[in-house]
């Protein structure tokens, strides 16, 4: 009994370190001022507001979307290919390119991003807006084809054969059966590539840090010159983004098991 | 539709485009890297074609010295603490309801997301005086006045556990909730309390787990590169900081790629031990 | 001819032999059960029928026709999995449908008969249900209403009911006998429950090692087994070393009178446990203990120490109301419920 509170006790702090910061951005961004202070000084709207309005803020949001959404579709176009012919084929050798998929992500960001500029660099195509829509495309290749390699180990070979002998050829059951059962697999792999190329930093501005503001960099060049109650909102407003989009993965699929548990089922 | 070897080439195709990019995108900017780390500065921000050790050279120096046990030993510092909030945490999440559980996820999952920009504005803004939680303090009569807790090695430490704790619970999380729960039932029929029984039976269980996620938060945290400088001093920061601000603000890339390789291979140390560990532990 | 013929069918993976030069004939209209422990080829041998491996050597032809080259989506066969292999992300109706859904039926006559088949499988109006709201039961009929979809020229089921518990899988043996007599259709099933294959089949095929031990119909199977692993795993058997004298047969245990066997040879038999006769007293010709005894309502199983022999007696309860361990009795073993293998079965 007194362990179950102890317990709770635990979890309870746990949910307030984890929320504090993004709870007193949240207030800051109430200020009537221009300065940071909480708790706030008068209660405005007007900074959530600012991030819609003002020019830079709207384009560095425009940007960042845009990146995430080409640099997703990118490494989801990777990894789905990859994650097909690692399941489909046996091949030893093509582990190795499924090691250089994950690799980017394990390593520490640093160092994809320092590669990144040396090759932009030397091909010339420094500072190039598209240049880190491919660097982040190859960047986060690990977490499509981590969702999409368990999305083909749902597909029972009992499954595939069942197909055959009712008649489908190899055509029908990659249409009817195999991408059915994978694709919500596929949509939460581009969510989570979304939301983490959406707040990467280090790659985005080792490659266009000089030429292209994402959010990530326009906060962090804002840093410098003094906080300021946008930046908490758009912080904030990121928060509530990856809150949903992770929302709307656990809504449509099972994220429990993306993440490596049983499924429901398999539970006894 | 069997697992069967590649037969006529058609059957590659699927695989040529994910070679096609990472080799091009990732391998080969990795490879100028490397090179790069060998070559020399020149003054005015570049770099020319040569050999030369002389950027590895550098290690040598004590204030390199210095800084590569500070950033070693902060990972390990940050890695431990993270594994002392975050296997507890862990087995009980696991216990949760579903329901619980995914909403558990969805909340770490977006911290975990968060831009280190963000994470480092907004532990400096809660540790600030003017903005800070001091100012809570004060109002509860806790404290006289409001005082700044950044820059400062525990507010480093603070935004880097916040950041790698939700990370060590998704790396432990599979382990977990596959862990058979019988186990503890028994340990409880055999006597054993609740506590007893985490501690004699469940942890000794995941030992290899336990050791493996180690290694990998230690990598993680070692990657940490913004956070040692917003809520730091310049003596809190890490290999990572230096190799970022050798690269962009010192322009000199050749000895950031030297620091970059040396990471590189520190990290493949760490991951083959861990690969080693979980080769072994990897029985089931 | 008609019906499924296995000519000399093996299959090796690497150096292992899985199927080992398998001969067999399954006439169209009959129900066949490949029966055998785990490990034995059945499973791999209907694979082979199914089209899912290649033979490595032999043919396999049905109706007349060889099917080796015939890839598995042009069989025209129906088949139940052993994980039943419903599409977890189709609908009931939309799994049964599928087979037809992919020939380019059209809807009205897809959507026709979906719902016969449902009807047939006792199973109506479930179409537009999800597969995880199904019981495991349900689910089962789903998967045999699938595999009949297309009226497959061959029905193979390889453990259909092995997930099922005891008394819903029991019902499911009756309910697949009775389906597959009313469509007449030839079907061959895999399992390992020697119950199952007793109380469906026409015949029953036991493997052993990868290859046939002996097919038969089941009543002829259990009353002559062919060799002393087939009287073994199909119902319960002694099995006794017999040497032949003047008058029947002799073991460490007693004497069987009036079983032939030449004199001085040796031979192993095989008697099922309820053809050995119990009485109390020593008057009988094999003197025995009892060494334990199990109730099991209908029957009573006696368990016997004769001689270095063991020997399990089966009856009704009624016939030996209180027989207890350590009783002495005499056993009497009828030369006509012996079965004498050949001897190089021994």
């Amino acid at each position: 009994m007194s362990l179950t509170w102890l317990s709770r006790i635990f979890f309870a702090c746990l949910a307030i370190f984890l929320t504090l910061p993004i709870a007193v951005i949240g207030g800051v961004a109430f200020n009537e001022k221009k300065t940071l202070s909480f708790p706030p000084q008068g209660f405005s709207l007007d900074w959530y507001w600012q991030v819609f309005a003002d020019e830079g803020w709207r384009s560095a949001l425009f940007h960042s979307v845009a990146v995430a959404l080409i640099a997703a579709s990118i490494s989801v176009a990777i990894a789905l290919p990859l994650a097909w012919f690692l399941w489909r084929r046996v091949a030893p050798w093509a582990r190795i390119v499924e090691v250089l998929g994950f690799a980017p992500f394990i390593l520490p960001p640093v160092i994809t991003a320092l590669g990144a500029l040396s090759f932009w660099a030397t091909t010339g195509y420094y500072g190039q807006p598209w240049t880190v829509v491919i660097s982040h495309g190859i960047f986060f290749v690990s977490l499509p084809l981590v969702t999409i390699t368990l999305g083909f180990a749902t597909v029972d070979r009992e499954i595939i054969e069942a197909g055959m002998t009712m008649g489908a050829d190899d055509r029908t059951l990659a249409r009817t059966i195999i991408f059915p059962m994978i694709r919500p697999y596929v949509i939460s792999g581009f969510a989570f590539a979304f939301v983490l190329s959406l707040n990467e930093y280090i790659v985005a501005y080792m490659t266009v840090g000089f030429t292209l503001e994402t959010i990530p960099i326009k906060i962090f060049n804002a840093l410098r010159y003094g906080y300021t109650p946008t930046m908490a909102a758009v912080s904030l407003f990121f928060v509530l983004v990856a809150v949903c989009v992770f929302g709307f993965v656990a809504r449509f699929g099972d994220l429990p098991k993306l993440l490596g548990a049983w499924s429901e089922g398999d539970k006894t | 539709m069997r697992r069967t070897a590649p037969q006529n080439p058609t059957d590659y195709l699927p695989i040529t485009f994910p070679t096609l990019m990472l080799g091009v995108f990732f391998v080969i900017p990795f490879g100028l890297m490397v090179m790069v780390s060998f070559f020399k500065r020149v003054q005015g921000g570049f770099y020319e074609p040569s050999f030369t050790l002389a950027n590895y050279a550098r290690f040598l120096s004590p204030f390199f010295a210095e800084m590569l046990v500070f950033s070693l030993g902060l990972a390990a510092l940050v890695s431990i603490c993270c594994l002392c909030l975050g296997v507890p945490f862990t087995y009980r999440l696991t216990r949760l309801s579903r329901r619980a559980q995914v909403l558990w996820l969805i909340g770490l999952l977006g911290v975990l997301s968060l831009s280190e920009v963000i994470i480092g504005f907004a532990w400096s803004t809660l540790l600030s005086r003017t903005a800070g939680l001091s100012n809570l303090f004060v109002w509860l009569g806790l404290m006289d006045k409001p005082v700044a807790w950044t820059p400062s090695f525990a507010a480093v430490l603070t935004g880097l556990v916040y950041q790698a704790f939700p990370y060590t619970v998704l790396v432990l999380y599979p382990a977990f909730s596959r862990l058979d729960p019988s186990l503890m039932e028994a340990a409880r029929t055999l006597g054993a309390s609740p506590v007893r029984g985490f501690l004699n039976v469940v942890l000794p269980a995941m030992r290899k787990t336990l050791l493996a996620t180690f290694i990998i938060v230690f990598i993680f945290a070692l990657g940490a590169y913004l956070l040692p400088q917003i809520l730091g001093r310049p003596q809190h920061w890490t290999l990572s900081v230096l190799v970022t601000d050798q690269a962009i603000y010192q322009s000199n890339m050749p000895f950031a790629a030297a620091m970059a390789v040396f990471l590189v291979f520190a990290s493949l140390v760490l991951v083959a031990i861990s690969g080693q560990i979980n080769r072994r532990g990897g029985g089931s | 001819m008609a019906g499924l013929a296995l000519t000399d069918v093996s299959k090796r993976f690497g150096s292992v032999s899985a199927v080992d030069g398998v001969s067999l004939t399954v006439p169209e209209g009959t129900f066949v059960c490949l029966l055998g422990p785990s490990g034995c080829g059945k499973t791999t041998l209907m694979r082979m029928i199914a089209g899912l491996e290649d033979p490595t050597s032999g043919e396999i032809a049905l109706n007349g026709e060889r099917l080796n080259d015939i890839p598995a989506h042009k069989r025209d066969l129906g088949m139940v999995f052993q994980s039943l292999a419903l599409f977890p992300h189709l609908s009931v109706g939309e799994n049964i449908a599928y087979p037809l859904a992919i020939r380019g039926r059209s809807k009205v006559d897809i959507g026709a008969r979906v719902n016969e088949l449902l009807d047939m499988v006792q199973l109506p109006g479930v179409a537009d249900r999800s597969i995880t709201q199904l019981s495991g039961g349900q689910r089962q009929r789903v998967a045999i209403a699938r595999a009949l979809a297309v009226s497959p020229r061959l029905f193979l089921l390889d453990e259909p009911l092995s997930a099922l518990d005891a008394k819903l899988r029991e019902a499911m043996q009756v309910e697949l006998r009775q389906l597959q007599q009313r469509l007449g259709i030839t079907t061959i099933v895999v399992t390992h429950d020697q119950r199952e294959a007793m109380s469906m089949s026409d015949e029953i095929v036991v493997m052993s090692a990868g290859r046939i031990q002996q097919m038969a119909p089941p009543i002829d199977m259990y009353r002559k087994p062919a060799n002393p692993f087939v009287a073994d795993f199909l119902g319960q058997a002694n099995l006794l070393m017999l040497r032949g004298v003047h008058g029947g047969a002799e073991c460490s245990a007693g004497l069987i009178s009036d079983l032939d066997l030449p004199a001085g040879e040796t031979r192993q038999i095989s008697v099922r446990p309820e053809d050995v006769a119990v009485a109390p007293g020593d008057a009988g010709p094999i003197k025995a203990k009892v060494s334990f005894v199990r109730e099991m309502g209908a029957t009573i199983e006696i368990h016997l120490t004769a001689g270095s022999e063991r020997i399990i007696a089966a009856t009704s309860p009624k016939a030996h109301p209180d027989c207890r361990i350590g009783d002495e009795v005499s056993v009497t073993i009828p030369a006509e419920a012996c079965v004498v293998f050949d001897k190089q079965e021994a």
